[in-house]
């Protein structure tokens, strides 16, 4: 008898255990099965005509910015401001006046996946994100 | 036999590091080699103007008072979007008018002639050619483009203000704060800067990459004339064939491409 081992206030401890186990993993239950939506980026008009960016859309969704690191530098650095495409189109290598001319809705196409992803490019904090006039 | 098992052990040892070593620098490798673009083909724009140095000459004698030069100013500074402080302390200026004294003076002289007295000058970023600023800056952000500009890349400054401090003529402003505020219209064509950034003139170098003398040159009426310093036929060097110039406080050895008729 003597061997056997007392638990002194088990029903509280286990009662306690019980409530903790439960309030930690609150919000993984309460969240279960509605994971935020992959975000699907909305395009404007003049985009959809234009059918396709400057390289697919796989190598856009994954390179951008790269690409726009690489264009700011040979913009700024090299005087190079002509970016020519595999298919041999020309464009002129602007954030402002190139990629924002066909995406001009900020808020559904570019803020949509970095919220989503929760980065926060500082781009806009001196490119000029254009007026909304695409909203009617 | 202990010498031969010894050697056995650290053999085994060294094998299995190397064995162990591989995936982990194969992964390494593979992590760097991130890119899965083409090789991006780049060209400059045909219509872009070309320069070994640029420069420009201020003819002040087709100034009489700060009305001619606003016109100048405001375009410059409408462009570019440089915003208009209130407070002298915080103002942002890319090009802006001096008196002789101030701009000069290293040329002052006991008496000046009436004319030159109180006549607003012109004065803007020299462009120099030995420029201390691109020598103060510790992260390249302002550097001496092959054309002759001294250009700052706005992405990578850091707001150190060694430029300024190294710029004897005063031409770099400091954004001590945000000044999408303070901008009246906005040209969404350039951008603006944020807080925390030093900016100055670029001599327009954005619309020299599609073709068109600066703003300031556009807007002066045959007043500022612009041109390649390095070339005896560019209309710069036309002008100061034939006339008599000055430049900016010479004597510190900074070369500056901004040459003034008196």
């Amino acid at each position: 008898m003597s061997n056997e081992k007392k638990m002194f206030d088990g029903g509280k401890v286990i009662a306690g255990l019980i409530v903790f186990v439960i309030l930690a993993t609150f919000p993984f239950w309460y969240n279960h099965g509605k994971a935020a939506p992959i975000p699907e980026p909305k395009l404007t008009e003049k985009a959809k005509t234009e059918k396709v960016c400057i390289l697919k859309k796989e190598l856009m969704k994954s390179e951008h910015m790269q690409i726009l690191n690489d264009w700011r530098n040979t913009v700024v650095r090299n005087t190079n401001r002509i970016y020519e495409t595999p298919e041999g189109k020309r464009y002129d290598m602007s954030l402002s006046n190139t990629c924002l001319d066909c995406h001009s809705n900020k808020a559904d196409f570019c803020d949509k996946c970095h919220n989503y992803v929760a980065v926060s490019p500082y781009c806009w904090d001196c490119h000029i994100e254009k007026p909304k006039e695409t909203k009617e | 036999m202990k010498s031969s098992r010894r050697r056995f052990l650290k053999i085994a040892g060294i094998s299995a590091l190397g064995i162990g070593a591989k995936p982990v620098v194969d992964l390494f490798a593979a992590s760097g080699g991130h890119r899965e673009a083409p090789e991006a083909k780049v060209y400059k724009n045909e219509k872009a103007l070309k320069a070994k140095q640029w420069a420009m000459v201020i003819d002040t004698r087709k100034f009489k008072s700060s009305k001619d030069l606003e016109p100048i100013i405001e375009a410059c500074h409408k462009i570019h979007n440089v915003p208009k402080m209130d407070n002298k302390r915080h103002e942002i200026k890319w090009i802006w008018e001096e008196e002789f004294h101030n701009a000069f003076p290293l040329q002052e002289a006991r008496f000046l002639p009436e004319r030159i007295e109180h006549l607003p000058f012109l004065v803007l970023c020299n462009q120099c050619e030995n420029p201390p600023c691109v020598r103060a800056c510790p992260t390249k952000a302002t550097f001496k483009r092959e054309d002759g500009i001294v250009l700052m890349d706005f992405h990578r400054c850091i707001g150190c203000r060694f430029c300024m401090a190294a710029c004897p003529y005063g031409s770099r402003s400091f954004n001590f704060r945000d000044p999408r505020p303070f901008i009246k219209e906005t040209n969404p064509k350039f951008p603006t800067r944020m807080k925390g950034v030093v900016e100055k003139c670029n001599f327009c170098e954005e619309r020299l990459a599609i073709g068109q003398a600066p703003a300031c040159v556009e807007a002066s009426n045959g007043a500022l004339i612009f041109g390649d310093l390095e070339d005896p036929g560019s209309p710069v060097r036309e002008l100061l064939k034939t006339t008599f110039t000055i430049r900016r406080k010479q004597s510190l050895g900074t070369s500056p491409a901004v040459y003034y008729i008196i």
